[in-house]
């Protein structure tokens, strides 16, 4: 099957931004789910920044993040975001658009 | 140890930060609570965010207090744009960092949810707007928005539970903003989080007259106003009228003021008005009430005193040519900036609203007299039952400023003189009644006293003229044929004269006559006179006559004797 979310996906390279507050099990969990999903599915085409709100507050108003873990996907358009632990990889995949909602 | 009653907690009055917004911090005894969050909430547009930007603003400006201000609908500058037109100077404040605007968004549709998340995301941006002024007093409007931003409802409000305790533990005061819901203070239920201070917002149109009020529906641990209060918006900002609940406790004065009509002082016990004093002028339509008022006011510029009056009826302009007609001059007075015209319509707002303007302009202006014409048209904007209470209030608040106040009524024509359409004559220090006499075919004005508390005053009717030089009193005739007015009066007085004038000139003739009179009879004294002195020269003369003649006649003898020698014979 060769989606059209695929074919883009493919191209480019995946910028993608991880919001976590510290060390909290749930921002841990993401981090975890977040580059298992990557490994499997964008090997070698992605770039994962985690930022740590704790740390850096006033970075919360660029993505206007409310909810802990947020992960944004800021390349490729348009700008997706997913909040959660991503312990649903189905619809983690659905979220950045890997795979067509079904 | 035994400690002070106070400390226990009875006595110990609840820590509050004044809001600084003109009568909120009188309802709520001193403002909201210091260090809680307060929940305003109320229907769209009717002023919850200008109330929280207002606490915010004067917050910073006033009470040394920085703070944030966290918004969920509109941008930090919407916000800060709105708010400019009500004269803050937004951007100064956030450049001195004194206030910090933070714009929070959440866009479901760009949001997938997987998994399990919390909202610490918020709490650290709330908590990083804080800590960049070290705020005192934060404003979250409206969090609602949340509501719509999330599925999972139960992470929802268990977050909001943390938000709220989590402020309180920061000890800021909050004011946290809501959406009316059907039947409930807020659409989403914020209530439940904020058990401290709810004040509620209500913006009502009764009979087309739309009315903003606020009531404090809760506060915990406080006596607090209880009522319904009307408040305003305008350039100011917000500012509550506080229902005074006036004792009888005002402080008179012995001082008197002139009416600017002669007359008028002289029927007062010859000085005129007590200042502070509530004076009602009542008539029918065109019988000169504005005229009496406007005399007050010129004569209270003259003294140098501030007027403010407040004209339901006429446009300044309207008033300023009307009485220039008169002979007053009333835009010398504005020029100088010591009288004020304030001119709106009736209908335009509420009558609690007019009291609230009325209220604002009395602070802002500080008059020594303020001047209502009419009362009977405010009393139109509002429904009946209400008018009677708001002019008590009205009335009670001048008083209890020490302003004199004139209150100008419109009977109409069907009604008894002395009944006021809105029963405030039991408050009334000094009642004018102005009516029209209409006899012989003209209608004339008339002036009396009805009552005139603490001086003597006259009982009579007066005649009331307008001319080119102002008012004029005069004395009605009294004569057999009853109280004349007018050309009849006139012609009356004329009649007068003109006996006067008979009369006279009869005096002058019966004068002529006895002068011609006396003259006769002097003329007869005279030739009387001269007869008598005609007489008495005759007689004169013959006795003359007589002793000649004896002279000479003893001389001949004498001599004959002498010639014949003879002896003297005695005779």
């Amino acid at each position: 099957m060769n989606e059209p979310a695929q074919a883009a996906a493919d191209a480019e390279t995946w910028e993608l931004r991880l919001y976590t507050a510290g060390q909290s099990p749930k921002s841990v969990a993401a981090f975890q789910n977040l580059k298992r999903i990557c490994d499997e599915h964008l090997k070698d085409r992605y770039t994962i920044d985690v930022i740590d709100l704790m740390q850096n507050p006033r970075l919360a108003r660029e993505d206007q993040i409310v909810a802990i873990p947020t992960l944004v996907r800021r390349l490729p358009d348009p700008l997706r975001k997913i909040i959660g632990d991503l312990s649903d990889t189905e619809r983690t995949l659905v979220g950045l658009q890997l795979r067509r909602r079904d | 140890m035994s400690k002070p009653a106070s400390a226990t907690g009875a006595g110990r009055p609840l820590p509050k930060a004044p809001t600084g917004i003109t009568g909120l911090d009188e309802i709520t005894r001193g403002g909201l609570p210091r260090g809680r969050p307060t929940l305003v909430c109320g229907s769209a547009g009717c002023g919850k965010t200008l109330l929280a930007m207002e606490f915010l603003i004067r917050g910073a400006t006033e009470f040394d207090e920085p703070g944030a201000y966290i918004t969920f609908e509109e941008t930090g500058e919407e916000l800060a744009q709105n708010v400019r037109s009500l004269g803050f100077d937004v951007d100064a404040l956030v450049a001195d960092g004194k206030l910090v605007f933070d714009h929070i968004h959440v866009d479901r549709r760009e949001i997938e949810e997987v998994g399990e998340y919390d909202l610490e995301g918020l709490f650290l941006r709330i908590g990083f707007a804080i800590d960049s002024v070290g705020a005192k007093r934060v404003v979250l409007d409206t969090m609602e928005s949340l509501f719509s931003g999330f599925s999972d409802m139960a992470v929802l409000r268990s977050e909001l539970q943390r938000l709220f305790r989590w402020l309180k533990d920061r000890g800021v005061t909050t004011v946290i903003t809501g959406e009316r819901g059907d039947g409930t203070l807020t659409r989403q239920g914020l209530e439940e989080y904020v058990s401290d201070c709810v004040i509620l917002l209500d913006h009502r149109v009764q009979e087309q007259v739309s009315t903003r009020r606020v009531r404090v529906v809760k506060y915990r641990g406080t006596a607090h106003g209880t009522n319904e209060y009307p408040f305003l918006i305008d350039e100011q900002g917000i500012s509550v009228l506080p229902v005074t609940s006036l004792g009888l406790a005002h402080t008179v004065s012995d001082e008197r003021l002139s009416t600017g009509i002669d007359r008028l002082d002289t029927m007062l016990g010859g000085k005129g008005y007590y200042r502070g004093s509530s004076i009602l002028v009542s008539g029918t339509a065109g019988s000169g009430k504005t005229s009496i008022a406007a005399h007050f006011v010129d004569a209270a510029c003259r003294r140098g005193e501030r007027c403010l009056y407040l004209a339901y009826e006429e446009s300044p302009h309207q008033i300023v040519r009307n009485m220039r007609s008169q002979g007053i001059d009333l835009q010398q007075w504005i020029d100088k900036g010591l009288l004020h015209i304030e001119a709106s319509r009736p209908g335009f707002y509420g009558m609690e609203m007019h009291l609230a303007v009325m209220h604002r302009l009395v602070r802002k202006f500080d008059p020594g007299l303020v001047v209502v014409d009419p009362i009977s048209n405010l009393a139109s904007a509002g429904t009946a039952d209400g008018a009677g209470s708001l002019l008590l209030r009205m009335i009670d608040f001048l008083k209890s400023s020490s302003i004199t106040a004139m209150l100008v009524n419109l009977t109409s024509g069907g009604k008894s003189q002395e009944a006021t359409d809105i029963g405030v004559s039991s408050l009334i220090d000094t009642w004018l009644v102005v009516r029209d006499i209409e006899v012989g075919g003209e209608r004339n004005r008339g002036l009396y006293v009805i009552k005139s508390r603490g001086m003597k005053h006259s009982n009579q009717v007066r005649e009331f003229l307008i001319t080119d030089n102002g008012i004029q009193l005069e004395d009605v005739y009294i004569g057999p044929e009853g109280v004349l007015t007018g050309s009849l009066r006139l012609a009356q007085e004329a009649r007068a004269r003109a006996e006067a004038v008979e009369q006279q000139q009869q005096r002058e003739r019966r004068q002529r006559e006895l002068e011609r009179r006396r003259a006769a009879l002097e003329g007869q004294i005279a030739a009387l006179r001269s007869e008598f002195d005609a007489i008495e020269e005759e007689a004169r003369i013959v006795a003359e006559q007589g002793l000649v003649r004896d002279r000479a006649r003893l001389q001949d003898r004498a001599a004959a004797e002498a010639l014949r020698g003879a002896d003297r014979v005695e005779e």
